[in-house]
């Protein structure tokens, strides 16, 4: 019984985190600017497709590829906030998503064509691969690798946000823009910056989700309802709240597809139902 | 009783159905999805339509075939039955194909058995589409069969004891049955069965469940796409013996690119299905060789479907000498049998179904690559499925 | 839809004002009729679309004029579309009566899922309706002994309409009876939005919170108008389970509620026509981008909405007539925008 469910909590909880790598991004831009990108699952499809590409066609190993996949998706998506998406920051909410949800399709349109729309495969080294027995239970060694990888991210983002001169900014930045910017910070630059951290995560997310969802040019629309789930749940801008709300999601998932196999797939929708008619601005939501 | 105006109707659609027929061209309008989550398998059926038409030339008793493709971009028979009258009324088709999909192939045969039209079903895999349109042929595999047999031949080597986890839609729970059909007949022995969320992706619970019950044999019913690798690793992190117990399932469970994903974690898979394209004769090692040339990967199930049924197509129309009524080609093609890539196929003369050899696999390692090597089949399998079957 | 001369005295008029058929309108009304002359071997693709407009034109009800942003809608859609199907399957294939049963069910379902909506906003809002649409589409596909699960619903067959027009391949009576019963929700919908109801919509959209110091209810406005957007969305979907004789899971779940989202914002928000502009456009680009590259006409959607948010803002009819507003925008076209072409002044 025990054993069970520290399995199942361990698994959920490998599973939240990867959800919150792909998650984060989102919450600080839609906390901070209001934008409303649906094309944040855009960028961690790039990522995935560059740990794929570099992986397969170049030879390198898994680990060296994932600051690439982080440096690539947040490349692209500064190509794309610079030329479209900062028009739009004042524009209606309704514009933004049609926009973001143009530059999806265009993308998946893309890598259909360039990479096909086959699975593609990773081949993880075999440091990651199988499991460890410890006593009764075995736990697989890729998903300790996501704890403990976005652990050590969370703890980078979170120092940043707190110890960082950049990082007061983007928290003046989400409480109040209007103050900020009395204050002569440079919010737009802020963001731009915030926004391409934010992408990168995701795409960082996108390298490390092959190996446990896969990856086909779909990845970009399939994924954006769980984004958005724990965005809207953990509270927008908050890292804290992005954190609990995948943890839990994860988790429930997990525990009720283990519990209650025939009520499992309603689960995770009660679950957000519940938490935000109890929370409507998320776990650690402002407004 | 039709009113006059759809008397006009059907004048103005004749007028307006644009190539009037140059008396030399059947059109073949091949309904599927191109795009969309599900675009891979059309993609692929797609492929072998392509290479059939290089490998057999364009015309067929004096006739050209020309090939109109209509993407139905998912589940969606509204759209499926639209495509399916717009290619026949607008674009003047002769016959339909394609239809990866069940609820679009049901929508696709409705039209067929309206239209009068010959259609071949290249993939949709549950039995009951056969039954829609008297025109209908099947050139792919149906669920029943290939499960029914992998659970007859589970008893008769050995297993007694099997959990079953399948998906939670039409035909995984079509595998559930099948399999417990085939298994229990035989004599064995059901101890847990479990349903999993279609969208489901981490499958360590589940697996879980199963290992807890002790079985001798696992059933695993899974669609292609990223489960069967998230599959394949939970088995093998999780720790289960396969030489002790027996994983099985239908053939997507080993597909390429899920054994490409799995790597080692796959060896010992149990599969039952119809087509590898590790398959080892000379009409597929040609056929393999020809797709690698073409299209750069491995043909699958998808594009054997797609392949074969062009090939239903050319023969029965050799065999009408270029006619192209749907009463012809159904009476041609009935009883038809030939060499595919997957071994020997015929068209059933009773049901319009596809009986074929259902191979048995184990994935092993040959010359450092994860195959599926068949070790064991069963020749001439029937669709063993009738309204009602328990 | 812009006004050409200064704005009326008070609120009864300036309704009255709104309320006038402008020439346009009647010229959009008249167009929708060519497709039976110009293009007869489309008719199942222009029946399809009117489905789709119906759609739309509810979802703008609560969006355009409630500022309720739903990723859900497609609950109503498909709930009204499985309705009509398992009707016509327990014997039943008359399909007027079966469009009011279904109407009604989807209404039922709006009416008791409003009280939740009408308690929630902003993000919290769009979200409880996402998660109640992925309940729906779970349980529809759970419910396989009642819907058909993944492989559809099987057994439709629809009763000829008046006895004399069967349902057929070549969809004359499809768009017909889409058509009007489409037409007929408009006019329904116009009157309500030029309603004292309909202003009080637009200002629970505006400033809920000054609405309710002004003494308005907005709660009861919220549901009714769910309601009824609830009630439009269950016939379109029943008009297209009959005219095709096919109910699957696709006819209830997230991708249907995002595109029609998207075909939505891409015509325009709040203006009753944005849903049905949006509806044409976008289906006919689909269909012929589909038509010439059947893999990868996602490119060329992408690029039309992208092209449509940059350079037509607040959808086709905002930019439309932010174009109309400007001083050759007006000596051009004014004639065919303006309410006051029957020579009355406001």
């Amino acid at each position: 019984m025990i054993v069970s469910a520290v399995s199942v909590l361990f698994d959920g909880f490998a599973y939240g985190m990867l959800l919150f790598l792909l998650s984060v991004g989102l919450s600080v831009t839609l906390g901070m600017m209001n934008f409303v990108n649906l094309a944040h699952c855009t960028f961690a499809m790039i990522g995935g497709y560059v740990t794929v590409t570099l992986m397969n066609h170049v030879g390198w190993p898994f680990l060296a590829t994932l600051p690439i996949a982080f440096i690539g998706a947040a490349a692209i998506s500064v190509v794309f906030e610079r030329t479209m998406f900062h028009r739009l920051y004042r524009a209606s909410e309704l514009d933004q998503c049609l926009l973001t949800i143009g530059v999806v399709f265009v993308s998946i349109a893309a890598t259909a064509y360039i990479f096909s729309t086959s699975q593609q495969p990773v081949s993880l080294p075999n440091y990651l691969r199988g499991s460890i027995n410890v006593g009764p239970m075995t736990f697989g060694v890729y998903r300790i690798f996501l704890i403990v990888f976005a652990l050590i991210v969370s703890a980078a983002l979170i120092g940043a946000l707190e110890f960082t001169r950049f990082g007061a900014q983007i928290r003046a930045a989400v409480d109040n823009q209007r103050m900020a910017r009395g204050l002569g910070i440079n919010v737009d630059g802020a963001f731009a910056i915030a926004f391409a951290l934010g992408s990168g995560l995701a795409g960082l997310g996108g390298a490390l989700a092959i190996d446990v969802v896969g990856l086909d040019p779909s990845f970009a629309l399939v994924y954006l309802v769980y984004v958005l789930i724990v965005v809207a749940v953990g509270g927008l801008g908050s890292i804290g709240g992005t954190f609990v709300a995948a943890m839990l999601l994860g988790i429930s998932d997990m525990a009720g597809k283990y519990y209650f196999p025939a009520i499992g797939s309603f689960l995770i929708y009660l679950v957000m139902i519940s938490l935000l008619m109890w929370r409507p601005s998320g776990i650690f939501g402002r407004r | 009783m039709r009113p006059a105006i759809t008397a006009l109707a059907s004048l103005a659609a004749l007028l307006t159905a644009t190539g009037a027929h140059a008396q030399g061209t059947v059109k073949v309008g091949v309904v599927m999805s191109f795009s969309g989550q599900f675009a891979d398998p059309g993609i692929q059926i797609d492929n072998g339509i392509k290479l059939y038409m290089k490998q057999n030339g364009d015309t067929v008793a004096g006739k050209k075939i020309e090939i109109i493709r209509k993407d139905s971009g998912g589940i969606a028979p509204d759209v499926a039955k639209r495509l399916s009258q717009e290619v026949i009324v607008r674009d003047g088709a002769d016959m339909l194909a394609g239809y990866d999909l069940t609820p679009n192939a049901l929508a696709g045969a409705d039209v067929s058995a309206q239209a009068k039209k010959f259609m071949v079903d290249m993939n949709a895999a549950t039995s009951v589409i056969i039954t829609k349109s008297p025109y209908v042929v099947r050139t792919s595999f149906t669920v029943w069969a290939v499960n029914e047999v992998l659970g007859t031949w589970a008893y008769k080597n050995g297993v007694r004891k099997v959990y079953t986890l399948v998906a939670d839609f039409g035909p995984g729970h079509d595998g559930e049955a099948a399999f417990s059909k085939g298994f229990k007949d035989a004599g064995g022995e059901i101890v847990g069965s479990a349903r999993y969320p279609v969208a489901n992706l981490d499958f360590s619970a589940f697996i879980q469940r199963a290992k807890d019950l002790n079985p001798d044999g696992i059933y695993i019913w899974v669609p292609g796409g990223p489960q069967p690798a998230a599959i394949g690793k939970a088995i093998a992190e999780l720790g289960i013996d396969k030489t002790k117990v027996k994983v099985m399932g239908q053939g997507e469970l080993t597909q390429e690119d899920a054994l490409r994903s799995m790597g080692d974690a796959g060896l010992g898979l149990i599969t039952a299905f119809h087509y590898d394209y590790n398959h080892q004769s000379d009409v597929n090692k040609k056929f393999v060789a020809d797709y690698n040339a073409e299209f750069k990967r491995n043909p699958d199930m998808f594009s054997v479907g797609g392949y074969d049924g062009m090939h239903a197509i050319y023969a029965a129309l050799q065999k009408t000498g270029g006619n192209a009524d749907g009463e012809a080609l159904i009476g041609a093609i009935k009883g038809m049998q030939w060499e595919s890539p997957r071994g020997p196929m015929m068209i059933d003369p009773q049901t319009r179904d596809v009986i074929e050899t259902v191979y048995i696999r184990r994935v092993e390692k040959v010359d450092g690559k994860l195959v599926n090597v068949e070790f064991d089949k069963v020749e001439n399998v029937k669709d063993p499925w009738k309204p009602g079957i328990q | 839809m812009a006004l050409s001369a200064p704005a009326p005295a008070g609120p009864l008029q300036y309704l009255e004002a709104q309320a006038r058929w402008r020439p346009i309108e009647l010229v959009f009304w008249l167009a929708t009729l060519l497709p039976f002359v110009l293009t007869p071997s489309y008719l199942v693709l222009a029946s399809q679309i009117a489905v789709t407009a119906l759609f739309a034109m509810s979802l703008d009800l609560i969006l355009g004029y409630a500022g309720i942003v739903s990723l859900g809608h497609a609950a109503f859609f498909g709930f009204g579309a499985y309705t009509a199907g398992l009707i016509s399957k327990w014997g039943w294939g008359e399909p007027l009566t079966g469009l009011v049963l279904a109407g009604f069910a989807a209404g039922l379902l709006g009416y008791l899922f409003s009280f939740i909506i009408a308690r929630f906003r902003h993000l919290a809002l769009i979200m409880i309706t996402l998660g109640f649409g992925l309940l729906l589409e779970e349980a529809a596909n759970s419910a396989n002994w009642l819907t058909g699960g993944a492989d559809g619903l099987q057994g439709v067959h629809m009763w000829p309409l008046f006895n004399t027009f069967q349902f057929d391949l070549y969809g004359y009576t499809a768009y017909s009876y889409a058509l009007i019963a489409l037409f007929l929700c408009f006019l329904l919908s116009r009157r309500l939005i030029n309603s004292p109801f309909g202003l009080s919509l637009r200002g629970i959209r505006e400033n809920i919170v000054r609405m309710r110091a002004i003494g308005a209810e907005s709660r009861p406005h919220i549901r009714t108008i769910f309601t009824i957007a609830a009630v439009m969305a269950g016939v379109a979907g029943a008009i297209l389970t009959q005219s095709t004789e096919t109910v699957s899971l696709g006819s209830l779940d997230f991708q249907r509620s995002a595109d029609i989202l998207v075909i939505l914002i891409l015509g325009g928000t709040g203006r009753l026509y944005g849903g049905l502009i949006g509806a044409v456009i976008y289906l006919i680009a689909r269909d012929q981008f589909s038509g010439i590259n059947p893999q990868y006409w996602y490119f060329p959607i992408g690029i039309l909405l992208i092209l449509v948010v940059l350079f037509l803002p607040n959808g086709i009819l905002g930019g439309l007539s932010e174009m109309v507003n400007t001083e050759r925008g007006q000596r051009w076209f004014g004639w065919l925008t303006s309410s006051s072409w029957r020579g009355k002044s406001p």
